[in-house]
Formats: C-alpha cells, sequence, structure tokens
C-alpha cells in the first residue's frame, strides 16, 4: 500500500509558555522548542505499522519552508521512505483551503492509496484532511483510533466518538483518514537515527512543479484570515496561593476537607 | 445578510445541547437573524427530534431517508448539498459530527471554513469576525472569515449560552424529497462500547487527576499513593491515556468519562477545553500546575504554580502525618 501522510511542524505546547509580540499579530518565536506535530506522529508510525503488516511506502510531506526538513528527517528516521517538502513563497499566507489545495496537487502528481493526516494541529482546525479528500472527492474519516486492512480495497477504521464509543466503519480506497493521538505507541527517535538520514536529499516541490495556479493559493485567495493572537480574559480565575509549598499544602487539605470530605 | 442554517445533531428523538448554542451563535452573528435548523435522519425519532426545536427556530427543514438513520457525514453532507441555498452560513458543532462533516462541506459549497469557534464578535462588511483559541488555549485568535460565497463554522460546545426560547409559531418544511439517492464510500458499521476499567471514576467524591506534567508512567503511582491516602481515585486526562500510562476508562472528557465529584485536583493538567467538558456539577477544582500561563488557571478556583512531582508526594506525607495523629 502506498501511504502518504501529511505532517506539520508546530510549537510544542506542552514545552512552551506562548507569548504574544507587542503588536499582537504573532506569537514570539524566537526561543520556541518545535516538532512534529503529535497527532502526525501518531499518523507517521500507524502508516509504519500498515505497511510492515501488507507492504508498500510511506511518504511524509509537509507546506512550509528550509525550517520544515528537519520534521521529515525524523519521520524518516523512523521508517518513512521518502521525505517531501512542498515549499514556495506564493503559498505564504494560504488558509486551510489553500493548504489542501496544494497537498491536492502534490497528490495528484503520485500514486497513494490512503492519505493520513493528524486529527488536529496545535495551531490548527481539524480542517486538512477533509478538506483534502473533498477536493480529490476521496472518502474520509475524521478521529480514527484503529485501522484494518481488509480484502477488495477496503479498511475497518473506528472513530473515537463520545465517552470512549467506538464508531466501526468500512471505507473504500483510496480515502483519507484524520488521525487521534493514542491509536498506538510511536517508536522512539535517537540521534543516532536521525544521523543515519542527515545526508538523504529531500526533494522539493514549488507551486510551478505542481501545476498550482497561484491564484487559487496564498494570501490573496484566503478566505480566512488571523486578524491579531491576544490573550484571552482570564474569567472568573483561580485563587492563587503564593505561600510557601508547606503553606500551601496546608490550605489544600483544609480545602479539601472543607469541599470533599476527608475520610 | 446570508441566511443562516444550523445543522443539528439529535439522539433518540433529542436534539444534543448544542442545538440552542447554535440558535444563540446565530443570533450573535447577526441579532436580526431567524436561524433555521436542518435535521436528517429517519423515523419518529426525527420528527420528535424536530418537534423539540420550535421553540428555539422558527422554521425547522426536515430531511428523512432511510439511508440517514446513522448520522454518516457523508450522506449527511450529499443531502445538505441538495438543499441547501447558495451562500449561507452553516453552523455546526465542533464534536465528532462536526469535524466529519464540515471541512468537506465547506469545499463543496466552495465557501469559507472556521472551526472550533468560542465567540462572534460581528459582522464587518463582507466578512465575519470570529474568535478562536490557538496553542492549547494559551493564546487566542480574532479571524476574519468572507463570507460572500457563504460560511461553515464550526461552533466549540459550551461556548455559547442557549438563549431563551421565544418562538411561539413554528414551522417544519419536509425537505425529504429534494435529496434524491445518497451513495456512500464508508458505510457505518456498529458503535463497541468501551470496556470497563477496574475502578469507576465516576462514582468518586475526590478526583487526583493527573495529565502530562506526570511525565511517566513510573510516576503514576505518586497521584496513586495521594489517592490512597484521601480515599480518593485517580483519574487522568488524555495525553497520559495516549502514552498507555493509564486505562482509557481513568479519562475524564468529552471522549472519555464525564465525572461529578465534589473535589477535582487537576495535577499537571493544562485545561484542554475537552478535558473540561468532561467534568461536571461544578466541583471545587484545584489546579497544581508548572506552567503560570496553564488555561487550567483559568477555571480553577484555587490555582498552585509548583511541580506535582515534588508537590504531591509532600501533600500525601502530611495527610498521612495528619492521620497517624488522629
Amino acid at each position: 500500500m502506498e501511504i502518504l501522510v501529511c505532517a506539520k511542524r508546530v510549537p510544542d505546547t506542552s514545552e512552551n509558555e506562548i507569548q504574544l509580540v507587542a503588536t499582537g499579530n504573532d506569537i514570539e518565536r524566537d526561543e520556541l522548542v518545535y516538532s512534529i506535530n503529535e497527532a502526525d506522529n501518531y499518523a507517521v508510525e500507524e502508516a509504519l505499522q500498515i505497511v510492515a503488516r501488507v507492504g508498500g511506502n510511506v511518504t511524509v510531506a509537509t507546506v512550509g519552508g528550509e525550517e520544515d526538513e528537519e520534521i521529515l528527517r525524523r519521520e524518516m528516521a523512523m521508517g518513512a521512505n521518502r521525505g517531501a517538502l512542498i515549499t514556495d513563497d506564493a503559498f505564504n499566507g494560504s488558509d486551510g483551503r489553500g493548504i489542501a489545495t496544494i497537498l491536492k496537487a502534490f497528490v495528484q502528481q503520485g500514486h497513494y492509496d490512503l492519505i493520513l493526516t493528524g486529527v488536529q494541529a496545535e495551531d490548527g482546525g481539524a480542517q486538512i484532511g477533509g478538506m483534502l479528500a473533498a477536493l480529490l472527492d476521496y472518502p474520509f474519516a475524521s478521529l480514527v483510533n484503529s485501522i484494518e486492512v481488509l480484502d477488495g480495497g477496503k479498511l475497518k477504521v473506528s472513530r473515537e466518538i463520545e465517552g470512549g464509543n467506538k464508531e466501526m466503519n468500512e471505507i473504500d480506497l483510496p480515502c483519507v483518514l484524520s488521525i487521534q493521538t493514542g491509536i498506538n505507541e510511536p517508536r522512539y527517535v535517537g540521534m543516532r537515527g536521525i544521523r543515519q538520514v542527515a545526508s538523504v536529499p529531500i526533494p522539493t516541490f514549488a507551486a510551478s512543479d505542481l501545476g498550482i495556479g497561484v491564484n487559487t493559493i496564498g494570501e490573496a485567495a484566503a478566505k480566512v484570515k488571523r486578524l491579531n493572537y491576544f490573550i484571552p480574559a482570564s474569567g472568573r480565575g483561580a485563587e492563587i496561593l503564593r505561600g510557601t509549598r508547606e503553606q500551601n499544602i496546608d490550605q489544600v487539605l483544609q480545602l479539601v476537607a472543607a469541599k470533599g470530605g476527608l475520610r | 445578510m446570508p441566511r443562516i442554517f444550523c445543522s443539528i445533531v439529535h439522539n433518540a428523538g433529542v436534539p444534543d445541547d448544542s442545538a440552542f448554542e447554535l440558535a444563540a451563535a446565530a443570533r450573535k452573528i447577526d441579532p436580526a437573524s431567524s436561524p433555521t435548523a436542518i435535521l436528517t435522519g429517519w423515523g419518529a425519532n426525527l420528527d420528535a427530534a424536530c418537534n423539540a426545536l420550535g421553540a428555539f427556530y422558527p422554521e425547522t427543514w426536515k430531511i428523512a431517508n432511510q439511508a440517514l438513520a446513522y448520522p454518516n457525514a457523508e450522506l449527511v453532507r450529499q443531502a445538505l448539498l441538495r438543499v441547501l441555498p447558495g451562500n449561507s452560513i452553516v453552523l455546526v458543532a465542533h464534536e465528532h459530527f462536526g469535524i466529519d462533516l464540515a471541512p468537506g462541506l465547506s469545499i463543496k459549497l466552495n465557501s469559507a471554513f472556521v472551526s472550533d469557534v468560542l465567540d462572534v464578535v460581528g459582522v464587518e462588511g463582507a466578512s465575519l469576525n470570529l474568535v478562536r483559541q490557538e496553542f492549547g488555549g494559551q493564546v487566542s485568535a480574532h479571524v476574519l472569515c468572507d463570507i460572500t460565497a457563504g460560511a461553515v463554522v464550526t461552533i466549540r460546545p459550551g461556548a455559547f449560552k442557549a438563549g431563551q426560547p421565544a418562538q411561539a409559531d413554528r414551522l417544519v418544511v419536509d425537505k425529504s424529497n429534494e435529496t434524491g439517492t445518497l451513495t456512500a464510500r464508508r458505510r457505518y458499521l456498529e458503535t463497541v462500547a468501551p470496556e470497563a476499567g477496574d475502578v469507576d471514576i465516576t462514582k468518586h467524591n475526590i478526583l487526583v487527576s493527573i495529565g502530562r506534567g506526570i511525565q511517566e508512567k513510573d510516576n503514576v503511582v505518586i497521584a496513586q499513593e495521594l489517592a490512597d491516602a484521601l480515599g480518593a481515585a485517580v483519574s487522568c486526562s488524555r495525553p497520559v491515556v495516549d502514552a498507555k500510562w493509564m486505562e482509557k476508562s481513568r479519562q475524564v472528557g468529552s471522549s472519555g468519562k464525564t465525572v461529578k465529584p465534589k473535589v477535582y485536583l487537576a495535577c499537571g493538567i493544562s485545561g484542554a477545553f475537552q478535558h473540561l467538558a468532561g467534568i461536571k456539577g461544578s466541583p471545587f477544582l484545584i489546579a497544581i500546575n508548572k506552567n503560570p500561563k496553564a488555561p487550567i488557571f483559568q477555571v480553577a478556583d484555587v490555582g498552585i504554580v509548583d511541580d506535582i512531582l515534588e508537590f504531591l508526594p509532600a501533600l500525601t506525607e502530611k495527610v498521612r502525618e495528619l492521620q497517624h495523629v488522629a
């Protein structure tokens, strides 16, 4: 099975306190730790496991700039056969539809049976997979948390729905699936693995390579634009205990006893 | 102003709570609007759901089709595409069905798409100014969405308060004949319930709930020791289950369990809305997190900025000490 995984490099919010630049039109990016979007990493692992069972190849593609190459190398160190960096200044300012349009053009250059994305990016909206499927006119399933390859060009997939229930579906190939975190246990990637792929060339693709009309992508085509960032009003907000650790512990115990009752 | 449609999720004849929140969102987009509800389904359940909406929606469009008895997003999309007027604004709840339906619907309608919206600033010229969150809820963003060709917008559950039912007259319009034959390349098979876990976290008054801040599986015992000392249970947020440090049955959230404890100790939990959606009954919420910017501090009653790997063992020690004295 030929599998394409669409991935994105994002600031790791579990490792970062996000601050805004003074003008509010971006976040402070200088000190941020970036990594592959968590759900995308699960998608790559899932692709590798499928290929291990039924054969085939895994390609990982990202739309971005030179700095995004590092996530492609990381996923190649995990075992992906090929990376693809889709990059062009004309792509800047694209909205979700624009990114999906770029990916559609890339998909049509190859022959993929299955296309995976992460369910959602840290700075995104759970949108690219569903849009890409609609542009390609492929079937789509979101929030996928298990995949079984069936005979006859079909998959059996489960979707994570409310309350821990799983919605089981059969879906025809080719299709697009958005992968939920927790579907598998992504393998560890060590420095040694990354060094081994450090010199493997990663092909780049520009708008002209993919035959993308510049009026369909980029800022000019975007129907959705971010105006600014702001720090949300903190609602009611917690009363922050500012004592020593011992004082805080005493206070927490009093509160727990008063509100919940201790044994 | 374009016409606003709200795509309604319903189950066993009862509209989801989001149905009323979508009506509130529609009125915030256009206070003069009378949003139209649009429901797909089959049989008596569909009719019951349509009738239950009346007070909030002056007009409800009903699409009855046996193929829509289960809400398969691919089939629902086909049905909606055949009845929706051009340039409509379509509101959908941002949950598992909306995530399945909405992005592709926007492509097929050739309209703009904005997901997981928390608030509406208003209409500005040909655009809609909307508020959403990024980076795990640490920052919000204003987003301008060009509605010249309509828009599909998904609305975060719980973000809009359902208004008062106002409409006395109501109209259910049957659109079933306009959809034609529906065919899908994805077929619903069955729904599988989760396995019961060893501990029922929904039955405890005090929950010691851990998140990514617990850092590794071997540290879960720190929370368990505190829970044992307090007579509590250990629950967790999604990253802990994703990492296989705890069973799915311990997860609090929209894709896990809904809990109603008296006290909820959120330990190293950032406070994603999907997690908060599983905490009901307004428990006393104490948050302990290293990151002073963690969104959990916005909703907690009391917050402590500290490292749970040091704070929790010290807390356990103190509880044991007091019990020993008693």
